[in-house]
């Protein structure tokens, strides 16, 4: 095994695949001479040269539509935005274009594209450079939406988005590239559309995915204290969702909450419940509860931004108030 | 000048003629009701598909947008099979699912028709990225027109394909009109190619309506494309055989210019071409017969072509 940062294994996972696939490249601001902002790409135009990894001009819209016609050629580039915010300038490309194509072409064209970028909140970065904004991602057909939680995931996720064969944004979390986890030293993929238990528990079933994953798992201790279980269902893939290990878990604690970070209308977490809602009613003793951020901008000051998001205590007490019913 | 082949014009002739009765036959089909939704005629500018197309080869690409009829038939496609998409059939080229705008055909290297405008040309300078990455020597023509010109990405695309130096050819089809918007009204300068200058890369206007003319200007283009010397700007000047799409009536295209543009018409000069090198009517007038009878047999095609399944696409869409 070997100790590896969030940001050095999405790295390990792109070098990998760029070594294993002369089609594979990168396209994105400052990835290359500058390995990226998040030091992603760090090494990489080092290793393969300005032909595999392309630094392009602020010019959104435009180098991730590229991205998708080298897809449709038969490339499979990784698209880098630095900040998920920024995807909104490449909306039509990523939505009426690469989600698109396969479809209307009446399946003639593929594009195996990786859309990565980041969001979320926690570092004083204001409105614009904080949403959370994979909803937008999720509703729309034609997209796989993956948020890997741990290194380890990040890896082996990212190695089967490159495969996938289809556009796949893959979406990090800025508070999550520095958080440390164990790797195989082999080569390994993590199936897409597979959420993981990452911990067992028998009184709540508590779904969520990206950094939220961490805020539950230390609400989970907490709650522990007070001799509450929670079982923590980490999606790692969005679209497709697991929904089948969502209902095993449920069926075990009769209980759910989903949490997400972002705003709470129209959140990932309402469709979630939905889902389930349809399929394990009767193995619900209580309402599903979502506990997701304010229906707000970001603020830039620090503490403002804090009551934005779910916090741990937010997690536990919504935990505890279906416990206790 | 060296003279042009009588095949050369001949064929070219072929083509635009054939571009000409599809367009005209889906126009009539529309109107009985066997074609729905949006029908963009790519009539009157049939010179501008037949001249670069003719110039490329069957491996180089073609990025097309939501008039992209023309560009599909010129690159060779079956007008069967072109029909029943528009006819929205299984046998279509998209099975039914993409329909006129946005059909697309990979095995004959054309990435498809486009219902964003603009939309293509960040998809057609990828394609050439991919191209310049493989080292190969296929090159990338994107069709886009006036209206795209003035799009974000137009400006983007440009930038990037010089910067990068990738083999694409931007061809502008300058139809003098953005759905109803004049293009005198959408644009100060008064050549859209001069754009070129602000990316560094080469840009010419030539007489869209003159296959031939476009033919001769594609050469240098294609040169520099392949030779790894970069993009280049080609300004095609046509104008629009109607209204924006075929349930538009053009009411606000004035009648004179209609006229005037109407003397202009491409499969005329080609035919004048054929006459003054001695070409007799009556061979003209077999591929006239010829295309006719191709028409005639993709519509009864797209006729009696079936449906999509229902049951197999909820199964798709199911499993998707």
């Amino acid at each position: 095994m070997k100790r590896m940062k969030y940001r050095e294994a999405l790295r390990d996972g792109i070098r990998e695949e760029m070594e294993r696939d002369p089609s594979v490249f990168c396209i994105g601001e400052g990835i290359g001479k500058r390995g990226g902002s998040y030091k992603v790409t760090e090494g990489l135009f080092g290793q393969f040269g300005p032909t595999r990894v392309i630094d392009t001009p602020i010019s959104e819209a435009s180098f991730v539509g590229m991205a998708v016609g080298a897809a449709l050629v038969g490339m499979h580039p990784i698209a880098e935005i630095l900040f998920v915010d920024f995807a909104l300038l490449a909306m039509d490309q990523i939505i009426n274009q690469g989600a698109k194509y396969q479809f209307m072409s009446g399946g003639q064209g593929t594009v195996p594209l990786v859309l990565r970028t980041q969001g979320g909140s926690g570092n004083g970065l204001a409105g614009q450079h904080s949403q959370s904004l994979e909803a937008l991602f999720y509703h729309i057909p034609g997209l796989t939406l993956v948020m890997p939680s741990t290194p380890y995931d990040a890896k082996g996720l990212l190695k089967s988005a490159v495969r996938h064969g289809s556009p796949v944004v893959f979406l990090e979390h800025k508070l999550l590239y520095m958080t440390e986890g164990d790797l195989p030293e082999d080569e390994y993929l993590i199936p897409i559309g597979e959420a993981e238990v990452k911990r067992e528990g028998r009184d709540v079933t508590i779904v969520t995915y990206s950094y939220m994953t961490l805020e539950c798992m230390r609400a989970a201790e907490l709650l522990a204290q007070d001799g509450v279980e929670v079982e923590i269902v980490d999606l790692r893939t969005l679209v497709p969702l697991d929904k089948r290990r969502i209902v095993e878990s449920v069926k075990k604690t009769g209980k759910l909450v989903v949490v997400s970070e972002a705003c709470k209308r129209g959140c990932v977490g309402s469709d979630i419940i939905a889902e389930i809602v349809e399929v394990a009613f009767d193995y619900l003793d209580a309402p599903p509860r979502r506990v997701a951020g304010k229906n707000t901008t970001i603020p830039f000051n620090l503490e403002l931004e804090k009551m934005c998001v779910p916090s741990v205590e937010e997690i536990a007490d919504t935990v505890r108030a279906l416990v206790e019913r | 000048m060296k003279e042009n082949p009588v095949d050369l014009i001949a064929q070219l002739y072929k083509v635009a003629r054939t571009i000409r009765c599809f367009e005209e036959a889906a126009v009539a089909q529309y109107r009985l009701g066997h074609i729905r939704g949006y029908l963009h005629p790519y009539l009157g500018e049939e010179a501008i598909a037949t001249g670069v197309i003719a110039t490329l080869r069957p491996d180089d690409y073609i990025v097309s947008t939501h008039r992209g009829h023309g560009h599909a038939i010129a690159k060779g496609h079956d007008p069967r099979i072109m029909m029943a998409e528009l006819f929205g059939k299984e046998t279509g080229y998209c099975r039914g699912r993409g329909g006129s705008m946005h059909v697309s055909n990979l095995a004959q290297y054309n990435l498809g028709a486009n219902g964003i405008v603009g939309a293509g040309i960040p998809i057609a300078t990828g394609a050439a990225l991919a191209l310049k990455i493989r080292q190969s020597t296929q090159v990338v023509v994107c069709f886009f027109s006036d209206g795209a010109a003035n799009n974000g990405v137009f400006h983007e695309s440009l930038n990037m394909a010089s910067v990068f130096q990738l083999p694409v050819i931007y061809v502008l089809e300058n139809n003098q009109y953005a759905v109803s918007t004049p293009v005198g009204d959408a644009v100060r300068v008064p050549r859209l190619s001069t754009r070129a200058a602000s990316y560094g890369i080469p840009g010419s206007t030539v007489d869209g309506n003159d296959s031939l003319a476009i033919y001769a200007a594609m050469q240098e283009p294609l040169d520099r494309a392949r030779n790894g010397d970069g993009p280049t700007l080609l300004e095609c000047l046509t104008y629009r055989g109607g209204g924006h799409h075929v349930n538009d009536p053009g009411l606000y295209m004035p009648t004179d210019e209609v006229a005037k543009w109407k003397t202009k018409d491409p499969l005329i000069m080609l035919r004048s071409r054929l006459s003054e090198r001695a070409v007799a009517k009556e061979q003209i007038d077999a591929i006239d017969k010829e295309v006719d009878a191709l028409i005639k047999d993709a519509v009864k095609y797209a006729l009696e072509s079936p449906k999509p399944s229902a049951k197999q696409f909820l199964e798709e869409i199911t499993s998707a």
